[in-house]
């Protein structure tokens, strides 16, 4: 599974021997290799007019290109405003609740991201290819479709360990801008240009996969919430900044303390683990019927709805696997 | 047997719902009592039995290269899909099941002729296992207040009515008998539930014959009696479950509510709940919904809210929650009334008794409770679910939004219900099969008359038989959310209710969630059990072995990691391993030579062509899948060994030896 950003092909439809050359030594003689590109045709054939395009069939022939077209930026911000509005309404009526749930669009921004990484998964699993995502920065869509396929085929990354190592690698590291995504919240009227989900957006997708899959998670929604959190405002250097870059700059590393340690603690760990956890070692197929994707309660509903019954349950699920 | 035209038909193709393509080729055979699928498959021959008795609608579908297309919709939800080769067969195949979808006779129900191999005793005890005396002795009646009526003896008084029934002290034969003939069908106002701790209760009734102006001195004395059973108040509520524009409208043919400048003290209130033709519409659009193939988001959530069913089903809570609230809050006796209160009064107070007593979230309690609120005051199964042959405008889905209900309050209070999602679902499943005869009839009348309970089985018996599969693990008595009343929020709370995949998509395994919590926690609880057992036969006998030494060494028993330890529990990893189609053209792959152009849109990987063949969820045939190996990881009981490449000293587990 590669990532990277948009050729930069251009209105001249310009070539890159190297590119093209470094594609063609990751496939073997022969070999097909799927692209997925996180824009709709029509966005990608567009974005040449801006300088950068799509992989030409002809200068890349063994690789077949596929287009899932996936919301970033002000329409995926948008839609989550839409939706924590609708929820934090007092005076929706039941009448026209799921209406306003659709019309804010946010379960079909969760559909279509599950749907993508699935392909992606399958492109590697079942048709044993290699697969090429991109979008257009290589920043937003693209770490999401990465990032749920190696959950989706990889056992490892279900792990506390593994799921900090997967978001390490594929958003801290490949340079997912948090600052600028993460500034604030959806509440909040001032609607910066470079504000999106995307972040939350992956981590609602991690839980229809553990609603999906309760025993195949190490760890539980407690964790993806305090992660949000930190996301957005942190006493942690973990997701500062927009890149490694801009890290070392700042010093991140020296001057500040990382999320990960704080979260290894013994005390704190058993609040982030789910008990229900038991190594599955098979690849996990999520259903995108829109059936199976759920509108996540625990996180839009997060202060409107009380979770006292809920939360009885989850000790109630603790101590009997406990044994106590 | 003699409506079968045609009993067996080969090389028939079962079609899967969510993927046209992945047919099954089989024999289908026609019986008595059902339609039986067998797959030609040499090794699994799996079978898919349906009851005559489930069959809603059958659809004879435009021939096509294939074959004739036949689909069965069941009252289940169940959705069979078969394509029968030649025209004739499937016609034949057609008319065959229109007849025996539509018995005209109780004697050709399954139920007569279903044979679980139990004696003449054991049918009786089956059937005796709910006894609702018992239950009314249970809830603290009769007493100072409440007395048992046999005035409906012979049903002569109402039909529709038990022979035994229970009134306010102060009811008289004569008031009692004055008020049925001013009610409608004659269901005069009876106790449905009564509150030790405050005397409050819930009645019942159906709607007054008042017209615009009549009135009844018994029917008012009648409603006296019930506000003097309970001295806690001054004033009863009367719950009208209609909306306000039915009720006024019932008014011009004579029937209609109660007058509060007639009836002293009372204190009268709508509810809205529509009839059960809007909500056998509802019903009909959300199934519409879910046989979308490959819908969108926005399908899905536009298509459920124009069908209103969440809203319908949220009103009857709504009902429920003020009821409870009233007799456990306020210590207000309600009488609920809808028009001839058998189908939504029914909702409501079964709801209302729920959330007010501990007792219904019980297993045994609940099966109690549909057969006093259900099956005792004569709602008509017969004509709402189609035992047979009738008036398709009687049909509606009227218990199964009750059980809906419970379900919405499983979810909202997990701990609080001693049985699960599946309980309600098999209870559901019954109400239409006709295999046991508790939902036969309209009436308790109608039942004794055809000898039920010497000719049928009770399927009260058949669950409690089976209650290890139905039990809740997170339930425990001793638990504060099964104390005392339920408490659902009332607003905001539009998103609480949630779309039932499990008893509307039932059949469509794909759907759920693919490993199931409660059948882990079922087995966790079980290998809790045995190693507790296990344990303290291990520790008799320590004791033992200590008394006969001279007790000088220390024994400690190490804390078990208990995730560890559990090794029996056999999860179906082989559902996770299948994936379900996730593109929606239709192209085969690789088919395209890579000259043809730049724009290479949606391809989809298709089954067909992956490497390794996963036919149906239920087989193991990919070699990934398959079961872990689970082991017993360590010893149990005792405590641990040290393990050898520790060098530490342990001062942990150090136990006898021997």
């Amino acid at each position: 599974l590669l990532r990277s950003s948009q050729p930069l092909t251009g209105p001249n439809r310009r070539r890159c021997r190297e590119d093209e050359k470094l594609l063609g030594t990751i496939l073997d003689e022969g070999e097909r290799g799927f692209i997925i590109d996180t824009r709709s045709a029509q966005a990608a054939k567009q974005a040449r007019m801006g300088g950068g395009g799509t992989e030409p069939k002809s200068s890349y022939p063994q690789w077949r290109r596929l287009h899932r077209a996936l919301d970033r930026g002000r329409p995926l911000q948008e839609s989550f405003a839409r939706l924590v509005e609708a929820c934090s309404d007092p005076s929706a009526s039941m009448d026209r609740w799921l209406g306003r749930l659709d019309s804010s669009r946010w379960l079909g921004h969760v559909k279509a991201a599950l749907s993508t990484a699935c392909l992606a998964a399958q492109c590697l699993d079942r048709e044993d290819s290699k697969v090429l995502v991109h979008g257009a920065e290589g920043t937003d869509t693209t770490l999401l479709v990465t990032a749920l396929a190696q959950l989706i085929l990889d056992p490892s990354c279900r792990t506390l360990e593994g799921f900090q190592g997967l978001l390490e690698r594929e958003w801290i590291e490949a340079g997912h801008p948090f600052h600028l995504r993460c500034a604030r919240s959806a509440s909040s009227h001032a609607r910066g240009k470079q504000e999106a989900p995307l972040f939350l957006l992956f981590l609602d997708c991690v839980w229809q996969l553990s609603r999906q899959f309760p025993l195949s998670l190490e760890f539980g929604e407690q964790l993806l919430l305090t992660l949000l959190d930190n996301a957005y405002a942190s006493a942690f250097g973990t997701f500062l900044c927009n890149s490694e870059r801009e890290r070392s700059l700042c010093k991140v590393k020296e001057s500040t303390h990382s999320l990960w340690a704080w979260l290894e603690q013994p005390e704190e760990k058993h609040k982030y683990l789910n008990p229900l956890y038991s190594h599955n070692p098979l690849v996990i197929w999520p259903s995108v019927e829109p059936q199976s994707i759920q509108l996540w309660q625990g996180f839009f509903l997060r202060w409107i709805r009380p979770s006292q019954h809920l939360e009885e349950a989850r000790a109630e699920i603790q101590r009997l696997v406990e044994g106590n | 047997m003699e409506h079968i035209r045609m009993p067996k038909v080969e090389n028939v193709r079962l079609l899967d719902r969510l993927s046209s393509r992945r047919a099954v080729v089989g024999t289908l055979y026609l019986t008595a009592t059902h339609v039986i699928f067998v797959e030609n498959g040499s090794e699994t021959r799996k079978e898919t039995w349906v009851l005559h008795s489930q069959i809603s609608s059958i659809e004879k579908q435009a021939t096509t290269a294939t074959g004739c297309p036949l689909l069965i919709r069941c009252k289940n939800f169940q959705v069979i899909q078969l394509v029968i080769p030649q025209e004739r067969d499937c016609h034949d195949v057609y008319i065959s099941l229109i007849r025996l979808a539509r018995p005209v006779k109780y004697e050709e129900l399954y139920c007569f002729s279903f044979n679980p191999k139990l004696d003449k005793e054991e049918r009786e005890q089956g059937w005796k296992l709910v006894d609702l005396n018992e239950e009314y002795n249970r809830m603290g009646v009769p007493n100072n207040y409440w007395q048992i009526s046999d005035v409906n003896r012979d049903y002569g008084v109402c039909d529709s009515y038990p022979t035994e029934v229970y009134v306010p002290k102060s009811a008289t034969a004569h008031i009692i008998v004055g008020s049925s003939k001013f009610r409608s069908r004659r269901r005069f106002p009876a106790l449905s539930y009564y509150c030790k701790g405050n005397n409050a209760s819930i009645c019942r009734s159906s709607q007054p014959l008042s017209g615009f102006s009549a009135r009844c001195l018994e029917d008012e004395q009648m409603l006296q009696a019930i506000r003097k059973a309970n001295p806690g108040s001054d004033f009863i509520y009367v719950v009208d479950t209609r909306p306000k524009l039915n009720a006024m409208a019932n008014r011009a043919a004579g029937k209609g509510y109660e007058n509060e400048d007639n009836y002293s003290n009372i204190k009268f209130q709508f509810i809205g709940i529509e009839n059960i033709h809007v909500m056998r519409n509802s019903l009909q659009k959300m199934l519409e919904v879910c046989e979308l193939k490959s819908p969108s988001m926005s399908d899905f959530l536009w298509g459920l809210e124009n069908s209103g069913w969440l809203k319908h089903i949220k009103a009857i809570m709504d009902a429920g929650i003020f009821i409870a609230k009233a007799v456990a809050e306020e210590g207000v006796s309600v009488l609920v009334h809808c028009s001839d209160g058998w189908d939504r009064t029914a909702q409501v107070c079964s709801v209302a008794s729920l959330l007010l007593d501990p007792y219904y979230r019980t297993m045994k309690g609940f099966m109690v409770l549909i057969e006093k609120d259900w099956v005792s005051f004569g709602h008509k199964f017969n004509h709402r679910y189609g035992n047979l042959d009738g008036d398709p405008k009687e049909i509606s889905p009227v218990i199964d939004q009750f059980i809906e209900c419970v379900w919405q309050l499983m979810e909202q209070f997990p701990c609080a219900f001693e049985f699960n999602e599946r309980f309600l679902i098999h209870i559901q499943h019954h109400i239409y099969s006709c295999q046991f005869g508790n939902f036969l009839c309209n009436s308790q009348k109608e039942r004794r008359e055809l000898k039920i309970k010497e000719r049928t089985y009770s399927l009260w018996a058949h669950l409690w038989k089976n209650r290890a599969d139905y039990l809740n693990p997170l339930y425990r008595s001793d638990h504060s959310q099964t104390q005392g009343t339920l408490h659902p929020q009332i607003a905001p709370c539009n998103f609480l209710y949630k779309f039932w995949s499990g008893m509307y998509n039932r059949f469509e395994k794909g759907l759920h969630p693919r490993q199931s919590v409660t059948d882990y926690l079922m087995a966790v609880k079980e290998e809790t059990q045995q190693l507790e057992e296990e344990l303290e036969v291990l520790q008799e006998r320590l004791a033992n072995l200590q008394k006969s030494q001279s007790g000088n060494n220390k024994v400690k028993s190490k804390q078990q990691d208990r995730s560890k330890q559990f090794g029996l529990y056999t999860s179906n990893n082989s559902l996770a391993n299948t994936p379900q189609e996730y593109s929606n053209d239709l192209k085969s792959f690789p088919s395209r030579s890579p000259s043809q152009g730049d724009e290479d849109s949606a391809l989809i990987l298709t089954q067909d062509n992956l490497k390794s063949s996963d036919p149906d969820l239920s087989a193991n045939s990919d070699q990934e899948s398959g079961v872990e190996d689970l082991s017993c990881r360590s010893p149990s009981g005792g405590g641990c060994l040290p393990s050898e490449d520790s060098g530490k000293d342990s001062d942990e587990a150090v136990f006898l030896a021997g």
